[in-house]
């Protein structure tokens, strides 16, 4: 080995633990990019390729009914490639030995062979037979979740009959990649299945001989789906049409989307922050060690070494920190995609996993990490270049001290010779300040916008289900009946308070603006589900106008007392304008409210219900879902409580472990920025130190001067810190937001408190390390060298 | 100047002149100077602190650029030469002692050493080069485990590794007591005795004039004495 690589192996060991702080920050950036874009792209290949090979459709629409011939029509609008039609159904399923009744989502497979569209990939068994009316294939979760493998049976109430059906496979589809039942937050593989069955099963069972209420369309190459959604609209329209969508607006698809903003959003923003901080850290650790091998410097270039290999070598140097830093961050990263990997799979089900990340994205990563500590270092390892060997053979001349307008304004309040020390040098670097106070802002505002998600989220549920939602129970009728059914369902054992509700699937207009919304119809008087205003006060549903939720009223751009046009999708497909009566919070879905009555009023009927909201008695809960196994026209329970179990497990899983990983990572920034800042201050005024030692000022006075520079730029950082974190945490909530759902943005002041101690303890603990340095420092050592 | 001695220049400068402007304030560390440097001869060079002698050595070894005149080593004109010829200069005829050792505290003395050795295109070996100067038997040693005239002599054995055909010493007494001097001039005057190389010694302590060839004088940024020496002592025949 040659002599400059042993120096360069050494000076490493020498500085490992500054090495070690970079390292770990520079990791953190590879692993949260590895993984985050690793991810994004794995995610979004396997889509990809599922939708192809499964032919997952482009447009999709329901409608009420319309007969077989209508399917030529739709395969002539042009742009169309391929139609599927289906008949589509839901019905509450009854599984033995199950106390709590689940709910089915049928789905009808062509008497004719495969599917074109949406083709279900089996996972075990068999297709169901064409000719049997009692056969049926489940979606594999929940096959999985029930225990169910090919052979079992399960009942469903098919219209009003209760029915034995066999399971002959399991299978997995494309548009049902996420399954959630209707009215729930939260997959429940338990309790909503899918469950395929041959088409003339289907007809019979929901009364749709020669008939559909589903399309899927694949579209040609070049086609607009806009225009296609609109012929199609047109053509659904007399037959029930509740308007067609393209994948934006397909459940399964659009959840996988958010994930997959989420995920980019992630590679975006986050790893740039870490290879800053990184560029900064090596610029300020290489620049310092070339100041201090000056004279080295000078030497090696006395003796021969070109200029190259001079600066290759404090390249090398940053270069060395980069390898290390990357090694853990693929290691660390790679760890992390398999639990993400892992977390997914319980969430969404892909029947292959590419979720391995690309052999590339490693290269990337490491180049990435390389590049980082290379621009980190470029500066000083040409500054090294550039010094001519004579003058590098002389000792720099002091640091120019100056006196400034500030200098003079300071010395007015009189400080101690060591405060004028401490400011002076911050005065002397102002840049080196400013980004080391920058970079303990950043872990302040990384702690901020991870650490007020708690507080977000308990509002989110208060608001969701404390204060709007105190019902027990959702019961979801297949389809709206006259107010006396009410009876019969405050009839059922342990009900203890009922409230009818209606839904409309309806079109909103303003101008050019659309929303297909839900328009939901309760009575004045619910207590149980009820509508909050912007202020948290409880307000009734209005018999004049709608209440918007505050995001649909921006998206349609409209305010309090405008007109809006109701074009229903629901009974006789009626167009109303009616005015906004008012704006109400709401963090789930898009709903408008309106008056009940005021609803059956506008389309001229009598009183009608299509859900109704219920308390029970905890004691005949069990009464009460034998009951309505057999209670005919239902199409699904939510049970608010396992709802709300469910959300808050699975969220308080997630924010834990998320929790955790913030916290590493402003840690790591903390230490990373504090650490290496002291060290270069201890090195660069030893001379100082031990000659103020010399004088006769303490240890403790002395690191005063070593501490004092830090802690004073890590107080000043925390205000910053708390408005990037104020501001991040507002775009994260920005980025989240969609039509599914919205989150507030509640930030208390133990959030800023929290974020705060976590940053300065580390920061303290970090500067310690460095003091401990200062005690240990030999006077006579460093008087002796020449620096 | 002499046929023979023509032939046998080393170093040759004509009219070499060396000006600093520092913002306002303007140095003429040389003013016209004219010297040559013989194969095989020992030089030193002696004149008051600020005379220029440093800047001479500095511009004579490659590592300095003058600012006007001429500077010749055999045939190849120095101030023809742009950076990268003078680093190839430094590399391949080039030996450097300075005041101050300029060891790398963190490579040992064998491994100081080495770092001319691994890029002189004939050299020593490290052993050999220390052994040279004496200090075979510590070579594993770090500089900070040597004392300071130690410490000089490893920086000799770096210098002369390379079998340089010139060797350029600036002060290389001036940080050690004139016992350990001593000793670091008879490791110089050995390699000039025994390797033929051309020396040129800066010092302060004019007594050292005295081991010399050629004592050559420097005041205000010229020269303005060169004697011979008749008869020479031996380092160890000297104190100061
Ligand atoms: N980099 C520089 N910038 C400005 N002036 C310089 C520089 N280097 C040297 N000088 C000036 O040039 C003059 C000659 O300096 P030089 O170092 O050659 O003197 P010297 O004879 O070696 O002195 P000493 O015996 O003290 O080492 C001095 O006046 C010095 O101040
Ligand atoms: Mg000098």
């Amino acid at each position: 080995m040659r002599a400059l690589e042993k120096k360069l192996i050494r000076d490493l060991l020498r500085l490992w633990s500054q090495g070690l702080a970079i390292a770990l920050v520079l990791g953190c950036g590879v692993a949260i990019f590895l993984m985050s874009y690793g991810m994004f792209t794995a995610l979004t290949e396997t889509r990809a390729a599922y939708y192809e090979r499964n032919r997952f459709a482009e447009v999709f629409a329901s409608l009420r009914r319309a007969p077989q011939s209508l399917m030529p029509e739709i395969a002539a609008i042009e742009g169309v490639y391929a139609v599927e039609t289906r008949v589509k159904g839901s019905a509450i399923l009854d599984l033995p030995g199950q106390v709590e009744s689940a709910v089915g989502q049928f789905i009808s497979l062509p008497a004719s062979g495969e599917p074109r569209l949406n083709l279900p990939l089996l996972r075990s068994g068999r297709f169901p037979d064409v000719q049997s009316d009692d056969e049926v294939m489940v979606n594999e979760p929940f096959a999985i979740a029930n225990g169910y493998v090919p052979g079992d049976t399960l009942m469903a109430n098919l219209n009003g009959q209760k029915r034995v059906l066999t399971i002959t496979g399991t299978a997995l589809s494309p548009e049902f990649i996420y399954t959630i039942g209707p009215g729930d937050m939260m997959p429940d593989n338990q309790g909503y299945g899918i469950l395929w069955m041959s088409e003339p099963a289907m007809a019979a069972a929901f009364d749709m001989d020669g008939a559909f209420n589903d399309v899927s369309l694949q579209l040609r190459r070049h086609a607009r789906s806009d225009d296609v959604i609109d012929r199609l609209d047109d053509l659904l329209d007399p037959f029930g049409g509740l308007g067609a969508h393209d994948r934006v607006q397909q459940q399964s698809h659009a959840f996988i989307d958010g994930e997959l903003k989420q995920l980019q959003s992630m590679a975006y923003v986050l790893p740039p922050v870490f290879l800053g901080i990184t560029i900064f850290l090596v610029n300020m650790v290489i620049g310092r060690i070339v100041a201090l091998d000056r004279s080295e410097i000078g030497l090696l270039k006395a003796i021969g070494y070109s200029n190259l290999e001079v600066s290759l070598h404090y390249l090398a140097l940053a270069v060395a920190i980069a390898l290390i830093g990357t090694l853990l961050g693929i290691l660390v990263g790679t760890w992390m995609a398999r639990g993400l990997a892992e977390l997914y799979a319980t969430f969404f089900s892909f029947p292959y996993l590419i979720f391995a990340v690309r052999p590339d994205i490693y290269i990337i990563a490491t180049a990435l990490g390389l590049t980082t500590a290379s621009l980190g270092a470029i500066q000083s390892a040409l500054s090294a270049a550039r010094l001519p060997p004579a003058v590098a053979m002389s000792p720099p001349a002091p640091p120019n001290y100056q006196s400034s307008m500030i200098d003079r304004l300071l010395l007015r309040a009189r400080p101690s010779q060591r405060t004028m020390m401490v400011l002076r040098n911050i005065m002397r670097w102002p840049l080196r300040a400013g980004l080391t106070m920058l970079g303990i802002a950043l872990a302040v505002a990384v702690l901020v916008a991870s650490l007020f998600f708690e507080d977000t989220l308990e509002e989110l549920i208060d608001s969701a289900f404390y204060s709007t939602n105190r019902q027990d129970v959702m019961l979801i009728l297949t389809q709206e009946v006259n107010s006396d059914a009410l009876e019969d369902i405050r009839r059922l054992p342990g009900v203890l308070q009922v409230e009818p509700a209606q839904m409309h699937g309806a079109i909103l207009r303003n101008g050019h603006l659309e929303k297909r919304v839900g328009i939901e119809g309760r009575p004045a008087t619910a207590d149980l589900a009820r509508i909050l205003d912007q202020d948290g006060k409880v307000v009734a549903a209005p018999a004049n106008g709608l209440l918007l939720s505050t995001r649909l009223a921006s998206q349609l751009a409209i305010g309090v007392g405008d007109p809006l046009t109701v074009e229903f999708l629901t009974g006789q497909r009626e167009t109303h304008v009616v005015n906004v009566a008012g704006i109400v919070t709401s963090y789930i879905g898009l709903p408008a409210y309106m008056e009940d009555t005021a609803l059956d009023r506008l389309m001229r009927r009598s009183s009608t219900f299509s859900y109704a909201n219920l308390t029970l008695d905890p004691a005949k809960e069990q009464e009460f879902h034998a009951a309505i196994k057999d209670l005919p026209r239902l199409a699904g329970t939510v049970m608010i409580a396992d709802t709300l179990e469910a959300f808050e497990e699975t969220i308080e899983q997630n924010i834990n472990i998320s929790m955790v990983v913030y916290i590493v990572i402003a840690v790591l920034i903390t230490v990373g920025v504090t650490y290496n800042s002291a060290r270069i201050q201890l090195s660069e005024r030893a001379r100082d130190l031990a000659s103020l030692r010399i004088l006769g000022f303490t240890k403790t006075e002395v690191s005063f001067i070593l501490i004092g520079e830090i802690a004073f730029l890590a107080l000043l950082a925390q205000p910053i810190g708390w408005l990037l974190g104020a501001g991040l945490a507002t775009a994260m909530i920005a980025g989240f937001e969609s039509d599914l759902y919205s989150i507030p943005l509640v930030l208390s002041r133990d959030t800023f408190a929290l974020s705060s101690v976590v940053v300065l303890a580390a920061a303290a603990a970090s500067t310690l390390l460095v003091r401990r340095r200062l005690d240990r420092l030999n006077l006579i050592e460093v008087m002796k060298t020449r620096e | 100047m002499d046929q023979t001695l023509a032939e046998n220049a080393v170093f040759r400068t004509q009219a070499v002149t060396k000006v600093y402007e520092t913002g306002e304030v303007r140095v003429v560390a040389l003013d016209g100077v004219d010297l040559t440097l013989h194969a095989g001869e020992l030089t030193v060079l002696l004149g008051p602190s600020g005379s220029g002698k440093s800047t001479l050595l500095n511009i004579l070894g490659g590592l300095d650029h003058a600012s006007e005149g001429r500077v010749w080593f055999k045939d190849l004109e120095l101030t023809k030469l742009n950076e990268r010829a003078l680093t190839r200069f430094r590399r391949d005829h080039v030996g450097f002692v300075f005041q101050f050792y300029n060891l790398v505290a963190s490579l040992s003395a064998r491994e100081n050493v080495a770092l001319v050795t691994d890029i002189a295109p004939n050299p020593m070996s490290p052993e050999e080069a220390l052994d040279i100067v004496g200090l075979g038997h510590r070579m594993n040693h770090f500089p900070a485990e040597l004392s300071g005239g130690e410490q000089q002599r490893v920086a000799i054995a770096r210098a002369i590794a390379k079998r340089p055909e010139v060797l350029l010493c600036d002060e290389p007494t001036g940080a050690l007591d004139s016992k350990t001097g001593v000793q670091v001039l008879e490791a110089l005057d050995r390699i000039n005795k025994d390797l033929g190389t051309t020396t040129a010694i800066i010092t302060h302590a004019a007594e050292i004039r005295k081991m010399a060839h050629r004592v050559i004088r420097f005041q205000d940024g010229r020269i303005v004495s060169i004697e011979h020496n008749e008869t020479r002592l031996t380092p160890s025949e000297i104190e100061w």
